[in-house]
């Protein structure tokens, strides 16, 4: 009986020398399509919209740091970015993973509707906007009006939070281990439950941040007392 | 949108090629900014007692001997050092504010850009890299520079229009944003002596920050002052004689990106323009706060 090993390649492609449109056709035109599931990608130098739009189950290794919309509207596949991550990395996801091992700028995981964005740096200011069921973690700390207009997901932040955080939240969830520079328009701080300690268990050890205490962590929320939450408004249209 | 470059060189490495790496940023930064571009390079001090001026002229074939000649006989001496495209750097044995005055009263055609002992602005409407080739950054040698790329919002696309902006001696602006109070704020400047040539939101910046330090203010405090005297959004990178600041409103509208290596600080709007850097994989990378102003001198900012 011989056994034939599945030998399984990696796509390399190099930005220096290949269009960003080719690559990001090449990975586009892999959705619903047999074809290779690990990419590394070389000298991305900054650019925009690498890798975004992807709706396969593909690895994709990113080999330095990124300009804008990086993983954007990602859809089932895992995108690593072993550098830092300009304006709205992962920006609407849908699905998958996408893993910043540096910082990333404002906007992360802006409109987030699934999957899990890990960013091991710092997140600039507005990481969270607007989310609306996406799952985010930051290692380090986040800037001013994250999670503002927060509708559901989770963010997680190891670190501190920047002012005015969870600015006119509805019903996403915000957990900061740190110091936090001051909450929104009706944005609280709620009881830590034990089924909130779960969930950051779960969400700490799926951004493989094991030495993170889910104990440590303080929870906020929607006080819901803006307009949008009075029942009496809701006869007015 | 608008794109921001600045590099100062550590080492002499990165002095000797200045212009030609903030030729490269700004080619970087072309889609944020197609309609003109500009740079300030400090370099290659006026002697002691002489002032630098970089004068720009309308006029497509400018007798710049002639000019010279004319200042030699107000100042006793003057000397054309270089002549780029539409521009010209001019030294003259007198103070800077005097040669400016004298220049100012001459003729319509002529702008002095850049005023003091080591500034020389640059700036024309079109593409960067026509503009880098143009004026043939390359060869600029020098201990710091900063440039912008313009994509015009509040005004004209015209050289008078363009970045980077005086604002005093040695002293320049650019800026990534627009100004909502710059009607109003230029009438209050116009009545405190501050002129202005544009409808530009950016030379009421530039104007405000001329009249703070004019008043006594360092560069630090006329900065803070923008965040309760300017309206809108912005991110503005300064020149100073031994270095350059950055201030970013206070909700950081406007991206900007920071690095750091032993050879170099530089800062971009966005990290493709620091990217073409040597070294760049190694920086130290970072967003500055909203508010809070950054500054990079030989001597600390005061």
């Amino acid at each position: 009986m011989s056994v034939t090993a599945a030998v399984e390649t990696v796509e390399t492609v190099d930005l220096a020398t290949t269009p960003l449109r080719e690559l990001n056709q090449r990975l586009h035109d892999l959705a619903g399509r047999p074809g290779p599931t690990r990419w590394r990608i070389l000298h991305p130098n900054g650019a925009h919209a690498v890798a975004c739009g992807l709706d396969a189950e593909l690895e994709v290794e990113i080999e330095g740091h990124v300009g804008y919309y990086a993983a954007g509207m990602n859809k089932r596949a895992t995108v690593r970015i072993h550098g830092n991550a300009g304006t709205g990395v992962a920006e609407n996801m849908m699905s998958g993973r996408v893993v910043v091992d540096g910082g990333a700028s404002q906007s992360a995981g802006a409109t987030g509707r699934g999957g899990l964005l890990v960013v091991h740096g710092s997140a600039a200011a507005r990481c969270g906007i607007s989310m609306k069921g996406i799952d985010i973690v930051v290692r380090g700390d986040v800037g001013h009006l994250s999670a503002f207009m927060a509708q559901t997901g989770t963010l997680v932040v190891c670190g501190d939070a920047g002012d005015a955080l969870g600015d006119s939240i509805y019903e996403a969830r915000v957990y900061v281990a740190g110091a936090v520079n001051g909450l929104g328009a009706d944005c609280v701080e709620k009881e830590l439950r034990e089924e909130h300690v779960d969930q950051l268990r779960l969400l700490l050890a799926a951004a493989e941040l094991d030495d993170v205490d889910p104990t440590g962590f303080r929870r906020y929320g929607s006080a819901r007392e803006l307009y949008t939450f009075k029942v009496d408004n809701a006869g007015s249209y | 949108m608008c794109g921001i470059v600045g590099l100062y060189a550590k080492g002499e490495e990165i002095a000797d090629g200045l212009g030609s790496h903030l030729a490269a940023m700004l080619v970087q930064m072309n889609d944020r900014g197609p309609d003109s571009a500009g740079v300030a390079v400090y370099r290659e001090p006026a002697p002691p007692g002489w002032s630098k001026l970089c004068v720009f002229s309308s006029r497509t074939a400018e007798d710049w001997p002639v000019l010279v000649a004319a200042l030699e006989e107000a100042f006793g001496s003057a000397e054309l050092a270089s002549v780029r495209a539409s521009h010209a750097v001019i030294l003259v044995a007198a103070g800077a504010e005097e040669a400016v005055a004298w220049l100012d009263l001459r003729d319509d055609a002529l702008r002095v850009m850049s005023a003091g002992r080591t500034i020389e602005i640059y700036k024309e409407v079109g593409l960067p890299r026509a503009f880098a080739e143009r004026f043939g950054l390359g060869d600029l040698r020098g201990s710091h520079g900063l440039g912008h790329t313009r994509m015009a919002t509040e005004s004209r696309v015209t050289t008078d229009g363009s970045h980077p902006f005086s604002t005093g001696l040695d002293l320049c602006v650019v800026h990534n944003g627009s100004l909502s109070n710059h009607n109003r704020l230029r009438q209050v400047l116009r009545r405190e002596g501050i002129r202005f040539r544009t409808e530009n939101d950016t030379e009421v910046a530039a104007g405000y920050l001329a009249w703070r330090l004019r008043e006594g203010a360092s560069l630090r405090e006329a900065l803070e002052g923008c965040l309760d005297d300017l309206d809108g959004f912005y991110t503005f990178l300064c020149g100073t004689a031994d270095g350059f600041a950055v201030l970013r409103d206070p909700i950081a509208c406007k991206p900007a990106v920071m690095a750091e290596t032993d050879e170099w600080v530089a800062m971009a709007s966005e990290w493709r323009a620091i990217a073409v850097l040597p070294g760049s994989d190694d920086a130290q990378m970072w967003e500055p706060e909203p508010g809070v102003v950054y500054a990079w001198e030989r001597q600390a900012v005061a």
